[in-house]
C-alpha cells in the first residue's frame, strides 16, 4: 500500500509485523491501556553484585530483550562493557533496544549481529560501520526506528517489552538511588533512562560512584532496581558531551541562523511566555544567540526551552530569558553541570517530553522548534534518517515529535558540497511535511502552503528572500547538477515508525 | 566616468583559487564581489585560479552583486591572459592593481577593449577600477581617476601604501589621513566612487565598526571586505536615520507633485528643491530599501 | 594532442577536485575516488572527457580525486591539467573555455 506521504509499504510488512501505515500526525484521543513490569521482591540490605558477569548470568536468558541508555554519548563504557560478557556467555536472539546508538557501540553491535547474539533492534538510530552493515542486509529482521516519545510509547504499551534494562550512573547508592547530576562522569538529565527504569522487568545499575545510603537526588528509585554493580569507570568524561559550546564563525551557518531568528521573531508566536527547542550544531546554536539579543530587545521572556539542552539555552535561564528549561538530555557540560544547582533546569522523562500516547507531553505545548535535515522534499517531508548514498546514518531523536510545535522550522544549507538537501523526493520519510512549516536555507525561506497566516505575516518582513520549496529545490539542482538515482534491493532492513506507533517508511538495502 | 549610481558600500574579497568561497560568495548580500587572482593566489596557482573564476562567471549566480576581478599587475606575465579570460567571462569590472598613472589605466583600456573586440563582447561594456597603493599612486589619484570613461571607482589599498610610506597600519588610522582624503578627492572630482581599505582585524569588531563610522564620514562610498561577518555591520552603517529617510520621502513626494503638475520646478514647503537635494534624497531612499526599512508600501518601519 | 608531461591541478579541500594527467596507452582511463561517487561518478567523468575532447586529448590516465566539487570546479580544474599536461600553461587556448 501508499501511505498517507506516499511512501509504497509492503504489505507483507504490514502484515508481519501487524501495522498500520502513516495516516496523518494527529493522534487524536484514544483509550490505551498500558503494561506493568514484573516485580521481584526484595527486602535485603543492598542490591550489590560482585560483576557484570554475575549479573548478565543472574538476569539474562536467550531471547529476551534488554536495554541501555545513550546519555554517556561518545564517552560511554557501559554498552561494551555489558555486551561483551553476553557476547562471550554465548547468548542468542537477543533483542537490542536501547533509546539510541552512538558511535563507540558500533563495532561490538556489528560484532553481536554477526555472532547471532543480537537479532532484533529498535533504536533511535544508528551510524558509521553499524549503519553500513545494516544498510547491506547484516541483520536478517529489518530494525525499527522509533523517536524519543514513540519509544516511551511502545515501552508503555508493551511494544517493546524490557526483560533486562542496564543502565550506567555517575553515581548510585547500595540500593540503586542515582542521579545523573553528581559525579565525575555526570551528564545531567536521566530523561531516555527514566522510562527503562519504570518499566523494566530487571533493572541493572552500573557506576564507579558508590554514595552512602541514601543518595539523594534520586531520579532512579530504589523501588525500581534489582541490582548494583560497581564498575571501575562508567564513562570518559571528556566524551560524554561536546566541551565548551563555540560560537560558529562559518558565515553560511551564521547567514542561516539569522534568518531563521528573522522568521521566530515576525511569526506570531514570538510574544510574552512563548516556549522553543533548538537543538544542538552550529547553527541552532547561533540561533539561540540571535534570539537572546531579540529577546532582550523586544522584552520578551520565554516561558521554557525544552528537549536537548546546550549551554547557551541555560545562560538564558541564568539571565532570567527564560523562566523553566525543561531538559530531557544535555548535550554539553555546561548544561550537564549546571542542572543539579539549577531548581529552574527540570529533569524530566521521555514520556512527559514527546509521548504522544499520553495525557499530556510537554511538545504538545511548544510554540518554536528548530530543527535539522539531511533532505527536504517539495511535500516538506524531511529525512533525517538516510545519507546521500542510502545508507542508514542518522537519528530519528525528537525529530517528530518536536515537529508537533506551532512553528516547526526547518534549518538546513540549500546543498552540502555537491549533495542537494531539497530534493523532489526524501530518500526517507521520518517527519511527515504537514508538520513543517517553514525551511530556511542560506538563499532564503519556503513557507509550508498550508500556512496561509505564516505567508501573510512572513510577507510583509522586508528582505526576507521566500520562495516556494519547488523553487529551492530547483536552485540546488541547478547548482548541483540532476544526481542519479540511488539504487536499493527489494529487501526492507529498517522500518521507520511514525510517533504514533504507525509505519511512515521503510529502507531497504543498498545495491552497491 | 560610468555615469551610474549604484550602491558599493560592501566590497568583499573572494580569494580566486578556493571553488569553497567562490560558490557560496553570492549568499551574503555584498554589493561588490571582488575575485582576487593577485595576492591571493600563489605564483603556480595563477592560471588554476584564472579558469575557476572564469568557470564561475560562467555558472554561478550572484544575484544582483557588481562582479569585480582584481587581476595580476601590468609588470606580471599573468596581466594580458587575465584581461582576455575575464572580458571572455564578460565581468563588469577589471580591478588594476599597484596603479600609479593614467598611462597605466589607458595601456589596460586599450587590452580590455582588442579583448572585447576578440570576444565579440560590446565595445565599452567591462569597466575598470584602480587600486592606489603607493605614494606616486596618491599623488597621481586624479589622473588615474579620470583616465578613462570605463573608470567607475578608485579604492586605497592600505597595506602596500603604508610600506612605501615607511610606517605601518596603526588603530587609530592617522598614517591613512592624507591618502583617503586626496583618494576621495580625487574619485568625486572624478565623479566615481571611492573604496576604502580592508579592516583584517576579524576578532575586533568594534574597531571595524568605528573605522566604517570614520570613512562614511569623510564621505566614501563603502569598504573592501575580506569576510562575510563584515557586511552586516557595513550596512548598518551605512543606514540612514529615521529622519533622513522621512525627509527624503518629502523630497520625493515634491518630485512626485512636481511631475504631476508638470512643473520643471521642484518646491517642498515653499522653498525650491535644487540638484544636490534630489541626488541625496535618491540616495537616501536607496540606502534606506537596500537595509529593509521600508515596508511592502514604502513606509519607514519603526523599530 | 599528445600530453607532453604529467600534470595535476585542484587541491584535495572540501568543494574542489583533484586532477592528475599522464600519458596513457589506452584511449582515456579513468581511476575516480568521489564522495558522491554513486550520484555523479558518471557525471564527473563525462565533463572531464569533455574537456579533453576540446583539447583534442584522446589518449590519457587520468586519475581524480573528487571532494564535492561543482561542475564548473570539474571544468576549471581540467581545463588547467590540459593547458598544463600540454605544455601550453601560458597559451591559454580560448576556443576551449
Amino acid at each position: 500500500m501508499k501511505n498517507n506521504v506516499n511512501r509504497e509499504i509492503p504489505d507483507q510488512i504490514l502484515n508481519d509485523y501487524n501495522y498500520e501505515g502513516f495516516k496523518s500526525a494527529e493522534f487524536g484521543n484514544p483509550e490505551i491501556q498500558r503494561v506493568a513490569p514484573k516485580v521481584t521482591a526484595q527486602t535485603g540490605p543492598s542490591k550489590i553484585v560482585e560483576s557484570v558477569k554475575k549479573v548478565v548470568a543472574d538476569t539474562l536468558e536467550d531471547g529476551m530483550t534488554i536495554s541501555f541508555h545513550h546519555h554517556f554519548r561518545e564517552g560511554d563504557y557501559v554498552f561494551n562493557m555489558v555486551m561483551r560478557e553476553i557476547i562471550d556467555a554465548g547468548y542468542k536472539n537477543l533483542t537490542l533496544a536501547p533509546s539510541s546508538l552512538t558511535n563507540v557501540m558500533n563495532d561490538i553491535v556489528v560484532e553481536a549481529i554477526e555472532k547471532g547474539t543480537v537479532t532484533n533492534i529498535t533504536s533511535s538510530g544508528m551510524r558509521g560501520s553499524l549503519g553500513d552493515a545494516v544498510s547491506h542486509g547484516a541483520l536478517e529482521n529489518p530494525v525499527i526506528f522509533r523517536s524519543h516519545g514513540n519509544r516511551a510509547r511502545a515501552i508503555e504499551s508493551g511494544e517493546i517489552k524490557i526483560d533486562v534494562a542496564f543502565l550506567g550512573v555517575p553515581n548510585a547508592d547500595e540500593m540503586g538511588n542515582a542521579n545523573g547530576m553528581n559525579g565525575d562522569t555526570a551528564f545531567g538529565s536521566l530523561g531516555y533512562a527514566l522510562i527503562d527504569a519504570q518499566y523494566a522487568d530487571k533493572l541493572v545499575l552500573l557506576t564507579d560512584n558508590l554514595m552512602p545510603y541514601p543518595n539523594t537526588p534520586a531520579s532512579i528509585k530504589q523501588t525500581q532496581v534489582d541490582y548494583v554493580v560497581k564498575v571501575d569507570e562508567v564513562g570518559n568524561p571528556d566524551k560524554i558531551g561536546s566541551g565548551a559550546t563555540r560560537f560558529t564563525k562559518d558565515p553560511k551557518e551564521l547567514q542561516i541562523a539569522q534568518m531563521v531568528n528573522d522568521v521566530i521573531v515576525n511569526s506570531p508566536y514570538f510574544k510574552q511566555g512563548f516556549s522553543f527547542q533548538t537543538g544542538s550544531g552550529g547553527a541552532a546554536l547561533a540561533v539561540t544567540r540571535f534570539l537572546r539579543k531579540a529577546m532582550i530587545e523586544n522584552q520578551i521572556k520565554a516561558s521554557f526551552a525544552l528537549g536537548g539542552i546546550t549551554k547557551p539555552t541555560v545562560d538564558l535561564l541564568n539571565e532570567g530569558l527564560v523562566e523553566r528549561i525543561m531538559d530531557v538530555q544535555d548535550f554539553d557540560k555546561g548544561a550537564a553541570s549546571s542542572m543539579k544547582n539549577s531548581p529552574n533546569q527540570q529533569e524530566i522523562d521521555a514520556s512527559w517530553y514527546a509521548d504522544p500516547a499520553n495525557k499530556g507531553a510537554m511538545v504538545d505545548k511548544l510554540d518554536v522548534a528548530i530543527l535539522s535535515a539531511l533532505e527536504i522534499d517539495t511535500n516538506f517531508n524531511v529525512n533525517v534518517m538516510s545519507g546521500s548514498d542510502g545508507v542508514i546514518r542518522g537519528a530519528i531523536g525528537g525529530h517528530q515529535d518536536a515537529a508537533t510545535a506551532n512553528l516547526t522550522i526547518i534549518s538546513a544549507p540549500l546543498v552540502r558540497g555537491r549533495i542537494a538537501t531539497i530534493v523532489p523526493e526524501v530518500t526517507t520519510v521520518i517527519t511527515p511535511g504537514e508538520s513543517i512549516d517553514v525551511v530556511v536555507t542560506e538563499l532564503g525561506i519556503a513557507i509550508n502552503p498550508k500556512r496561509k497566516d505564516l505567508i501573510d505575516s512572513l510577507s510583509k518582513v522586508p528582505g526576507l528572500p521566500i520562495f516556494s520549496i519547488e523553487e529551492l529545490q530547483q536552485k540546488a539542482e541547478k547548482m548541483v547538477g540532476a544526481a542519479k538515482p540511488l539504487e536499493f534491493t527489494d529487501r526492507v532492513v529498517a522500518l521507520a515508525e511514525y510517533r504514533d506507533g504507525s509505519l511512515i517508511d521503510v529502507i531497504k538495502q543498498v545495491k552497491d | 566616468m560610468a555615469a551610474d549610481e549604484r550602491l558599493r558600500r560592501t566590497m568583499m574579497f573572494v580569494p580566486g583559487n578556493n571553488p569553497g568561497l567562490i560558490k557560496d560568495a553570492g549568499i551574503f548580500g555584498v554589493d561588490s564581489i571582488m575575485f582576487d587572482l593577485e595576492d591571493a593566489v600563489s605564483m603556480t596557482e595563477k592560471d588554476s585560479a584564472r579558469y575557476l573564476v572564469y568557470e564561475a562567471l560562467q555558472t554561478f549566480d550572484y544575484g544582483n552583486a557588481e562582479l569585480v576581478v582584481r587581476i595580476n599587475g601590468l609588470d606580471t606575465p599573468f596581466y594580458e591572459n587575465d584581461i582576455k579570460a575575464m572580458v571572455k567571462a564578460g565581468i563588469d569590472v577589471i580591478r588594476l592593481p599597484k596603479t600609479e598613472s593614467a598611462e597605466m589605466i589607458h595601456q589596460l583600456e586599450k587590452l580590455v577593449e582588442d579583448a572585447e573586440k576578440e570576444f565579440g563582447r560590446e565595445v565599452g561594456s567591462t569597466n575598470l577600477m584602480a587600486a592606489i597603493e603607493s605614494a606616486m599612486g596618491v599623488v597621481n589619484a586624479y589622473e588615474i581617476a579620470s583616465a578613462s570613461d570605463r573608470m567607475i571607482g578608485i579604492a586605497l589599498s592600505a597595506e602596500d601604501y603604508t610600506t612605501d610610506m615607511k610606517t605601518h597600519r596603526y588603530p587609530d588610522g592617522k598614517e591613512l589621513e592624507y591618502a583617503r582624503n586626496a583618494i576621495l578627492h580625487a574619485a568625486r572630482a572624478a565623479k566615481i566612487a571611492a573604496f576604502d581599505t580592508v579592516f583584517t582585524n576579524l576578532d575586533d569588531m568594534e574597531g571595524f565598526v568605528r573605522e566604517t563610522e570614520y570613512i562614511k564620514q569623510l564621505g566614501f562610498d563603502g569598504k573592501s571586505l575580506i569576510n562575510p561577518r563584515q557586511v552586516a555591520p557595513v550596512n548598518k552603517v551605512y543606514a540612514p536615520t529615521q529622519k533622513e529617510v522621512l525627509n527624503a520621502q518629502n523630497v520625493m513626494a515634491a518630485i512626485e507633485e512636481a511631475k504631476r503638475k508638470g512643473s520643471g520646478v521642484i518646491a517642498m514647503n515653499g522653498q525650491m528643491v535644487d540638484r544636490p537635494v534630489v541626488l541625496r534624497a535618491e540616495r537616501v531612499m536607496k540606502l534606506a530599501k537596500a537595509n529593509n526599512l521600508l515596508d511592502a508600501e514604502g513606509n519607514y518601519i519603526e523599530k | 594532442m599528445e600530453i607532453k608531461q604529467t600534470a595535476m591541478a585542484g587541491t584535495l579541500e572540501s568543494s574542489d577536485i583533484q586532477i592528475v594527467l599522464s600519458q596513457g596507452s589506452n584511449g582515456i582511463e579513468f581511476d575516480l575516488t568521489s564522495d558522491v561517487m554513486k550520484q555523479f561518478g558518471d557525471d564527473i567523468k563525462q565533463t572531464i572527457e569533455d574537456v579533453l575532447k576540446a583539447f583534442k586529448i584522446d589518449s590519457a590516465m587520468v586519475k581524480v580525486v573528487d571532494k564535492g566539487a561543482l561542475t564548473p570546479v570539474i571544468k576549471a580544474r581540467a581545463i588547467t591539467a590540459c593547458q598544463r599536461a600540454l605544455d601550453m600553461k601560458d597559451q591559454p587556448q580560448w576556443e576551449v573555455l
